[in-house]
């Protein structure tokens, strides 16, 4: 168990800045994850804490210590690489005891805890085999065991999840959650799921372009996203967006009114509501300040997911409980909530005296 | 199940024997002809004895006197098929030969000496393989010693060069330095140059560094072969770079993972380069020529030469040891055909 | 890779890292010494050192000591004791009244060896190419014992230059299996390498036969990579053999025959050994080709000049760069066009 401080972390690749001053703690036994779209500097960050990459300015601290200049093999962490990295050429066996060979552990000790994780990891019937015979599953769990018979300071894991089907990722997801609870270690964890970083997190760090939007726990995230992105980013289906303007007596949603009593902002300036395709009620055409045009309908047999084109040209998507009768073509209006979230030009989010 | 593979492996339509298919087997019969007869004549000829080899029209296979063991004769004594004056035919052992006529005898019956015109007898003969031609050079001539010259330098040279060029290629496949670039370009500027164009300064650096008229002379120049870094480095840079991060995360030296993890990964191309080298040391000529001077220093192929080039050819010794100078490779092309076949598929070297 | 194929790659390979094993192992030490000295990114030129402190000494090294001489003149070996001449070496190569006249020239010998050399470039790229594609075609047609016809015509790849001179010197000689052939259908005998002509042809004959099952192995890769459907739809459209050679296979094999001409090309003009011990370069200077040029000036002669030797090769290494850079771009374009 170790925590991990950085300071202002930049770096650059040639011309171009990744990473533009991060600044992060990770606490004890934390599960962290690092979300954002690709290229957003999440997987450069969890390099630059693993070693593997120098950063161009900033401070990396483990427990205390300024870990810098120590080498990847001297900071004592572990990794899960997105291609699980297993070394084709060893078994199984070999995999998991080749990084302890490296640090001259008694063979005795090696043994016990090859044994252990591979008990652990209920892969000690696999343990004479190559990679290449592993399912992806499989080599999933060496990939971890590899990690965990290091008893590393912090667990790091690059995408580990993205290369299994739907159906094992949810099964693996578990059992890391899991696992992290019976190791009790630290563990930051890289991906562009939302879906992974929301069950798995203690905390998530939202990036973007080289910058951190928004830390916080998954719920908070989801009910009070800082900004424009992290809202859009967070929840499945995506928050829908819709452009608004203040007036005195209330919001103008392309010529239909909507009530909202407590937004701190000056009549005229324009903003954009966002709401989720579970809060909206369906109305009569006339009566919601939406109307919508629908042009796809997914029967999800709990739900029915309905998208569709409202009458300001954008695009909206809705769930609506049980199994509704709706056709393509037809005309529905949209009642929204009394509690939406607002932002400003800027995509801040505008916090509002009621919440 | 089988019907349906035959249609689709089949090229061309129809089941009988499309004329595409009598050119192609004509082809290969050609082929073989010309490509393989060669090599089949020369591995017959090398066990002709010398009289054999001068005779024209050649004979297809070697063939020997027939000899036969006759009482109160020491040695064998070769046997002649004689046509006898009522017109039969009889096979007698030739005792010597005076003049025009040979005295000889008959085998079953030794007592009486026969005297026959030598126009009347002909030699019976029998396949005979002159394995002399093959042990007497080993033993008399330095070809022992040329072997084991060439050996020498085959096994050095393909070691040394496995492991610089092994190192090269690990350091520009996944190192990133200053000049990287620069090195490859020397590299694949050189790739196709071959060393016959600098032998001139190459003899003299040879020469300066006390080398010439060795054999570490000849297997120095030709190690460090751009072709097995390009090689090499192209396979290396299929190695993910995710494995040598997670080697680094396991706390493996550089070291470690060159030999440990990225050496055992290029193992297919390491073995393509390995057969190769084997191969050009092997075959090596010129460069040897030219630094090799005393008889004792020749490899295999400059001793072949040498022994050809003589004013008076012993071609049945010659022919016997260019066989066997052929046998090693032949035996490595026999074991690792795959790997040289898809070595120069996806290289397009050699 | 098969598992049956992983196992004997294996079993090979620990054929081949057996005995450096434990080379290895001891090495590890001062290795981390030296990265410890270096760092990480340090390592880089580390392992790149040996082989490129030998590359310089015996490539780099000559290749400048070559610019050098080719500026030089005199008889003596040590440059030192050599004098500069500028251009002249150069000059002496290339003065010449008429070009296409090696008697013309001042340095005749090096003309008639360029001559020679452009003549068996010309002749032996087309027919080497050619039948290497052929072939390629016939061993890539479905038929019985595939692996047998592949070895046949590439054995003689795997022959000693000096072996392949010898086994063809053996048949053509005056008493050969050539001559006893014609002899038997009632035609003359022939002294074919010492008639002008021929020796010429046998020169181009034997490097054919040597390299054929070179190019026809890359040849064959190449049609082996094209994919089955196109044949396939080609059938189902009725296109006939003709066209579907002309329009599917030609256009898509090209990039590997672009590669093999150029390959072929850059060998061709180095072409020594397997021709020196033919012909010897005989009779007189008519299969005299460049590489036996440079050797026999820089060393053979009595009269050795090295100078001149050095300009020549100076000359050729510059054909091979260009060529080498043509092969390059010919075989990236492979690559690229194997990826897409």
């Amino acid at each position: 168990m170790s925590h991990l401080s950085l300071q202002q972390i930049t770096k650059q690749f040639g011309a171009v800045n990744v990473l533009h001053g991060i600044d992060l703690e990770v606490r004890d036994g934390e599960f962290v994850v690092f979300v954002g779209p690709s290229g957003c500097g999440k997987s450069t960050l969890l390099r630059i804490i693993a070693g593997l990459e120098a950063s161009n300015a900033g401070e990396i601290r483990l427990d205390g210590r300024v870990v810098n200049d120590v080498s990847a093999a001297d900071r004592g962490l572990a990794m899960v690489f997105q291609s699980y990295a297993l070394y084709p050429h060893m078994s199984v066996r070999q995999n998991l005891a080749f990084g302890l060979e490296n640090s001259r552990m008694p063979k005795a000790e090696i043994e016990a805890r090859v044994m252990e994780a591979a008990r652990m990891l209920l892969i000690e019937p696999l343990l004479h085999r190559k990679p290449g015979q592993l399912s992806g599953g499989q080599r999933q769990r060496v990939a971890i065991g590899r990690a965990i018979v290091r008893r590393p300071g912090i667990f790091l894991l690059d995408e580990p999840l993205s290369n299994l089907d739907a159906e094992l990722r949810v099964v693996m997801r578990a059992e890391l959650a899991a696992l992290h609870k019976r190791l009790a270690a630290t563990m930051i964890y890289v991906t562009h799921d939302q879906t992974e970083a929301m069950t798995l997190a203690d905390r998530i760090v939202v990036l973007r372009d080289g910058r951190v939007e928004q830390v916080g726990s998954p719920l908070e995230l989801y009910n009070r996203p800082a900004n424009r992105f992290v809202a859009g980013f967070i929840g499945s289906p995506r928050m829908n967006f819709v452009e608004a303007s203040v007036t005195p007596a209330g919001l103008d949603v392309g010529g239909r009114r909507h009530p909202v009593s407590d937004i701190n902002l000056a009549p005229g300036a324009s903003i954009t509501l966002g709401v989720r395709p579970h809060e909206v009620d369906i109305a009569d055409v006339d009566d919601g300040t939406l109307a919508l045009e629908i042009s796809l309908v997914e029967q999800l047999g709990a739900e029915t997911v309905i998208h569709g084109k409202t009458h300001l040209g954008t695009s909206f998507t809705l769930t609506a409980p049980g199994q509704g009768r709706f056709a393509v073509g037809d005309r529905i209006g949209i009642a929204l909530p009394s509690e939406v979230h607002v932002f400003d030009e800027t995509g801040s989010s505008v916090p509002r005296s009621g919440v | 199940m089988n019907a349906i593979s035959t249609f689709l492996l089949r090229r061309r339509g129809g089941k009988g024997w499309h004329w595409t298919d009598v050119l192609s087997y004509l082809w290969l019969a050609i082929g073989l002809f010309l490509m393989f007869g060669p090599i089949v004549w020369l591995a017959l000829s090398s066990f002709k004895t010398p009289a054999n080899l001068v005779e024209f029209p050649p004979t297809m296979l070697p063939l020997d006197a027939r000899l036969a063991n006759v009482q109160g004769y020491d040695k064998p004594l070769p046997l002649y098929r004689v046509k006898q004056d009522d017109g039969t035919e009889r096979v007698l052992a030739q005792v010597r030969r005076v003049g025009l006529m040979a005295q000889m005898v008959d085998p079953a019956n030794q007592g009486e000496l026969v005297r026959v015109p030598i126009d009347k007898r002909s030699p019976e003969r029998e396949v005979k393989l002159a394995t002399g031609n093959y042990t007497e050079p080993l033993q008399q001539f330095n070809f022992l010693r040329y072997f084991q010259n060439s050996i020498f330098v085959t096994v050095m040279a393909t070691i040394i060069t496995l492991i610089v060029n092994s190192m090269a290629a690990f350091a520009l496949s996944k190192y990133e330095f200053k000049g990287r670039t620069a090195v490859l370009g020397i590299i694949l500027a050189t790739l196709m140059v071959p060393l016959s164009v600098i032998v001139v300064p190459l003899y003299l650096v040879v020469n300066e560094m006390r080398l010439f008229d060795t054999l570490w002379g000849v297997i120095l120049p030709t190690v460090a072969t751009p072709t097995g870094v390009f090689l090499l480095r192209q396979y290396m840079l299929t190695i993910p770079d995710e494995l040598i991060d997670a080697a680094r995360m396991d706390k493996a030296s550089e070291w470690q993972i060159y030999w440990r993890i990225v050496l055992p990964l290029a193992a297919p191309a390491l073995a393509v380069l390995a057969i190769f080298s084997i191969m050009w040391r092997w075959n090596d000529f010129l460069w040897p020529l030219i630094v090799l001077s005393r008889k004792e220093q020749y490899t295999l192929q400059v001793g072949l030469n040498a022994f050809s080039g003589e004013l008076n050819v012993q071609w049945h010794y010659v022919l016997a040891m260019t066989v066997l100078s052929i046998l090693p490779v032949a035996a490595i092309f026999l074991f690792l055909q795959r790997y040289i076949t898809s070595g120069i598929a996806s290289t397009g070297l050699k | 890779m098969s598992v049956a194929s992983e196992t004997q790659s294996q079993a090979l390979s620990g054929v081949v890292a057996a005995p450096l094993h434990f080379l290895m192992g001891a090495l590890n030490a001062p290795m981390v010494f030296i990265q410890k000295r270096f760092g990480i990114g340090g390592m880089g030129a580390v392992f790149l050192a040996p082989n490129m402190l030998i590359f310089s000494i015996f490539v780099l090294v000559p290749v400048a000591i070559n610019f050098a001489y080719s500026f030089s003149g005199g008889m003596a070996i040590f440059f030192g004791e050599r004098h500069f001449v500028g251009f002249e070496q150069y000059q002496t190569l290339l003065t010449c009244a008429d070009y296409t006249q090696p008697a013309t020239c001042r340095e005749d010998a090096f003309w008639q060896s360029i001559h020679n050399t452009v003549f068996f470039v010309v002749v032996q790229v087309t027919v080497l190419v050619l039948v290497a594609l052929v072939t390629a075609l016939v061993l890539n047609r479905e038929m019985r014992s595939r692996g047998f016809w592949r070895a046949v015509f590439f054995f003689p790849v795997l022959l000693s230059p000096v072996v392949v001179g010898l086994i063809w010197k053996w048949i053509l000689q005056r008493d050969g299996l050539l001559n006893a052939i014609l002899v038997e259908y009632g035609l003359e005998r022939t002294l074919w390498l010492a008639e002008r002509n021929w020796a010429m042809f046998w020169a181009i004959f034997v490097s054919v036969w040597a390299h054929l099952g070179f190019y026809a192995l890359i040849l064959l890769a190449g049609l082996q990579a094209i994919p089955r459907d196109l044949y396939e739809a080609a059938m189902m459209d009725g296109t006939r053999a003709f066209r579907t050679f002309w329009r599917i296979t030609l256009p898509l094999l090209w990039p590997n025959l672009l590669v093999v001409i150029t390959l072929v090309l850059i060998r061709a003009v180095q072409i020594f050994d397997e021709a020196y011990v033919l012909t010897g370069g005989g009779p007189g200077t008519s299969t005299l080709f460049i590489t036996q040029y440079i050797y026999e000036t820089g060393f053979a002669h009595v009269l050795r000049n090295l100078g001149l030797a050095s300009a020549a090769s100076m000359l050729m290494g510059l054909v091979l760069v260009g060529l080498t850079l043509l092969q390059l771009m010919a075989s990236s374009r492979r690559n690229r066009e194997g990826r897409a």
